[in-house]
């Protein structure tokens, strides 16, 4: 199986789901899903030694070889470990769903083809090596995120929530789709390999900054860093699997995955990195303040992990620190990327079982309010157990793997201090201290989350559902992803070695040439010498003492203006835009087909103008004339008694006749010019459409809107104006064409090939099939969609009637 | 209103069948002589709008109870898929082919693959100027 197969191998089986989910009733499509994710991780496993040892692998596919795009799946250390998370995580999950959705009323078909497009692509977005196709699955993990936050789209929330993720992650895409191009320019390539190679030149060109700034954008609006933040609270609504899959432990990671992988290349910048440290600490902040005040379980994680997310950010940042240093402060500074993987792991599992505890007490109990919650500790105890398991690991309390990189990240803030260059004297303690509250506050809420849900007095006069313990099947997922919790505490150095190294070195080439070079070892205790130590310590304490009056401060947050909010901005943005884009169309879209063609007619009158005149091309040249025949003077005067007649006429019916003659006698024009395909046509056409008019002559509005007057001058006059405008244009161009021959006509390329080249004789009907048959491919599109829309506007206007009707019935 | 249609309804069941044949014969021959799918497809047209005005709109959607978007959208794929079937030979989108074959009745005959393209078109006309003028006959 090759690397590139693999990728799509999810869009693939995702073909022939929503004939299994018909056929087969009585299997639950999760099942058949579940395969999928199964081999991949046991695929992606089979490289695990091999990356290890420092190899890397690419398989490159030509997609747009005339353009030098291609798909190149590119597998080292990072690329694997997160391939590794998502078809991991991506098993559990589907396992969870299976149970999560009931097969008889839900849509599973969809569900499922949302779920492995999103797999693909995000399998996609951490293989590829080119910008472009990376930018094409990073969009691809936007679209399958709304499809699949929007799954329940009845429910508005849902949709509210849906297309707030997609503005915000695609406007964050097209920014970094800038900073790519500016990349590729810089570089003159697409690779990110060879941009890395050519970093210490590329950091001196004036656009550098543009392009770090426009990328990081993209990577903080994907993984919901402040102020980009917002979408992830609302997207919530999506079903508890997705939100445990895409918005907690991968898709929101892919931004983190992109500062990763850019490190090499931004890195010697320093702006990059300031900004991923500050945006990164702040984010923590600011989401593990507000996840206390949170009601909805979903919400308190989903504040938890824009924290979190905000943390590893942050390490990310310090760890590229180690670009600017010398010396034995490399790996001081490295020391925090390694952290970072690693923290990034922990959080996906135990995250990953959090979201579906959540889950499983909205399925039991009926609802997510923490408010009504409470007491099903006896009642659930093995939803207990594993909530219990997971909470403590995010709070960073030993014996779970959260303390081990709770501690690190600690560490690594307080490295900060040996960076001076930048006159950090004394402000470099804003950081380890920022840090420091906002693990309290994760403390709080972590246990805020599992003993106000699980203890406390059970309230069944609250609950829509009498409460009890999940089904068994439901369980294996978030206990896998517990038990993992708990086996990394115990030996974190297998993990490290098997998955984080290789990661560190690809994030950090300058210092580490193979994995085996990353000496870093994970340690429990570091000695009572240790400043993390009683930094842990404190943290115990305030927490503990802030989690027991919770009841009392919490009330504060009402004093929070909230007219200044984010959420605010963006809902105003939303309105402004769609109401001017409202007024703007309405402002020309009169709903009558008169002023459209006033339109169309005035361009077209002033374009040729323009042209004409600008390219000096008004030119009467009168010889070389052909004799006029008398026939052809008598259809003239047929042409012009009856043009005449359509002006003079108060009667539709004969002005729709009239009509027709012209075109009639136009015809006669092409069989006496030797053109009878456009004879033939013309008098085909001139017969349908005669029959079309007297079929819609009924619905026809009066022939002059005004009465006679001032209004039906002004209008007459416009009238007069545009057709003469045309007239005299039209005829201009003729008679200049005739006059010069600027070029060589191609009727003579035509004539030639024919033939010998095409295979016909009838030079239109080639011309129309096969020289320009892309116009006519285009064309029938066109009349397609106009005759879908005569449709739609038709039955609309027939149901409006029936509407109307029936009220007037009442 | 009802009146007595007699001599156009006897003549229209006689000339639909010309029409209708006469439409095949002008796409068919359209490749070396004049007409064409697009033509074709309009006499083809023309010729149920006679039907349509000899006898009257319920009727004839009785006598061919067609589906016209279906056969604007059979038409367009036709079209499609003939354009886009060459990227499969390795060549440019488009790419016509053509080659003669010996066939049973009507001898030595070139069969191109601009004929299948132009199959679509004659089925996506007909389908739409069928599809108008119904839907606007039929609304009151």
């Amino acid at each position: 199986m090759s690397l590139i197969f693999a990728i799509f191998l999810p869009i693939i089986v995702a073909f022939v789901i929503p004939f299994l989910f018909k056929k087969v009733s009585n299997i639950h499509t999760g099942w058949f899903v579940l395969l999928v994710p199964l081999g991949l991780v046991a695929f992606y496993g089979t490289y695990i030694p091999d990356i290890m040892a420092g190899n890397t692998y690419m398989e490159e596919f030509a997609w747009i070889p005339s353009l030098d795009i291609s798909l190149v799946s590119y597998l080292d250390g990072l690329s694997l470990l997160f391939s590794l998370l998502i078809t991991g995580i991506g098993m559990l999950v589907v396992l969870y769903s299976i149970f999560y959705l009931d097969k008889e009323k839900e849509k599973l078909g969809n569900f499922y083809v949302y779920l492995l497009l999103f797999m693909s692509a995000m399998l996609g977005v951490v293989q590829s090596d080119h910008l472009i196709s990376l930018y094409f699955f990073w969009e691809l993990t936007s679209i399958s995120s709304f499809l699949l936050i929007g799954y329940w789209y009845t429910k508005d929330r849902s949709r509210f929530g849906a297309l707030k993720s997609m503005m915000i992650t695609v406007f964050g895409g097209l920014m970094m789709l800038g900073g790519f191009v500016i990349l590729g320019i810089m570089g003159d390539t697409f690779s990110i390999r060879e941009l890395i190679d050519q970093a210490s030149t590329l950091v001196n060109h004036d656009l550098f900054v543009w392009a770090l700034v426009l990328v990081l954008i993209g990577a903080f609006t994907k993984s919901a860093q402040f102020p980009f933040y917002i979408w992830l609270p609302d997207a919530m609504e999506a079903p508890t699997p997705v939100s445990a899959y895409l918005h907690s432990a991968t898709m929101v990671k892919a931004g983190l995955y992109l500062v990763a992988r850019f490190t090499p290349i931004f890195a010697l910048s320093e702006v990059w990195v300031w900004l991923v440290t500050g945006v990164g600490l702040l984010t923590l902040f600011w989401g593990s303040i507000f996840a206390v005040k949170q009601t909805d379980l979903k919400a308190i994680l989903a504040f938890s992990t824009v924290s979190q997310l905000g943390l590893i950010m942050s390490l990310l940042g310090i760890g590229s620190i180690s670009y600017h240093v010398t010396g034995d402060l490399v790996t001081t500074f490295t020391f925090a990327s390694f952290a970072a993987i690693f923290h990034l792991m922990n959080h996906a599992t135990f995250k990953g079982s959090l979201f579906m505890i959540a889950g499983i007490v909205d399925h039991e109990t009926g609802t997510r309010d923490i408010r009504k919650l409470g007491g099903l500790m006896s009642l659930m105890p093995i939803s207990f157990t594993i909530a219990m398991i997971g909470s403590f690991s995010m709070a960073g309390i030993p014996l779970f793997n959260g303390f081990l990189s709770k501690e690190m990240f600690l560490d690594a803030t307080l490295s900060l201090q040996q960076f001076n260059v930048h006159s950090l004297d004394s402000w470099w303690i804003l950081f380890p201290v920022i840090a420091w509250i906002a693990s309290v506050f994760t403390f709080v809420y972590s246990l805020y989350f599992v003993f106000h849900t699980f203890r406390g007095k059970y309230k069944p006069e609250l609950l829509p559902k009498k409460a009890h313990e999940a089904p068994l099947g439901m369980l294996v997922s978030p206990a896998i992803l517990a038990i993992l919790v708990i086996v990394i505490f115990f030996v974190p150095n297998f993990f490290g070695n098997t998955f984080i190294k290789p990661a560190v070195a690809a994030i950090q080439p300058l210092a580490y040439q193979v994995p085996a070079d990353v000496g870093f070892k994970i340690k429990a205790w570091h000695g009572f010498e240790s400043t993390a130590l009683y930094m842990t310590l404190g943290i115990f304490l305030i927490g503990f003492l802030l989690y027991k009056t919770i009841a009392k401060w919490v009330p504060l947050y009402e004093n929070m203006p909230a007219k200044i909010s984010l959420n605010r901005f963006y809902d105003g943005l939303m309105n402004l835009s769609d109401k001017g884009a409202n007024r703007l169309s309405s402002s020309y879209m009169t709903g009558s087909i008169r002023s459209y063609l006033i339109y169309m007619f005035a361009a077209l009158i002033i374009l040729l103008a323009f042209t004409m005149w600008v390219k000096d091309a008004f030119v009467m040249d009168l010889t070389n004339l052909a004799p006029i025949q008398f026939f052809e003077v008598l259809i003239s005067v047929v042409l012009i008694i009856s043009t005449i007649t359509i002006l003079v006429t108060k009667s539709r019916l004969t002005a729709i006749i009239a009509l027709g003659a012209v075109g009639y006698t136009v015809a006669l024009f092409y069989i006496i010019f030797k053109a009878p395909d456009l004879a033939l046509t013309q008098l085909v056409i001139e017969t349908v459409s005669v029959a079309l008019f007297l079929g819609a002559f009924y619905h026809l509005p009066k022939l002059n809107k005004y009465e006679k007057g001032k209004e039906d001058r002004r209008f007459r006059l416009n009238n007069f104006l545009i057709a003469l405008g045309v007239g005299v244009m039209v005829t201009l161009i003729a008679i200049a064409s005739h006059s010069q021959k600027l070029v060589v006509s191609i009727s003579e390329y035509y004539k030639e090939t024919v033939y010998s080249e095409a295979g016909g004789g009838n030079i239109v009907n080639v011309i129309l099939v096969d020289y320009r048959g892309f116009d006519t491919l285009f064309e029938i599109s066109v009349l397609t969609i106009a005759s879908l829309g005569i449709i739609g506007m038709i039955t609309v206007r027939l149901a409006k009637k029936k509407g109307d009707r029936k009220v007037e019935n009442k | 209103m009802k009146t007595n249609d007699l001599i156009i309804q006897t003549t229209t069941k006689l000339v639909f069948f010309i029409i209708f044949l006469f439409s095949i014969h002008i796409f068919f021959a359209g490749h070396y002589t004049p007409g064409g799918g697009f033509v074709g497809g309009l006499v083809m047209s023309s010729g149920i709008v006679l039907l349509m005005l000899a006898f009257d709109l319920k009727t004839v959607q009785d006598m061919l109870p067609i589906n016209y978007t279906l056969i604007t959208a059979i038409g367009l794929l036709i079209a499609l898929f003939t354009a886009a079937g060459s990227i499969f030979f390795n060549v440019p989108f488009f790419t016509h082919v053509y080659d003669y074959f010996n066939l049973p009745l009507l001898g030595e005959t070139s069969i191109h693959t601009a004929m299948f393209f132009d199959t679509g078109v004659y089925l996506v006309v007909v389908g739409v100027t069928m599809n108008i003028i119904q839907m606007i006959g039929g609304d009151e």
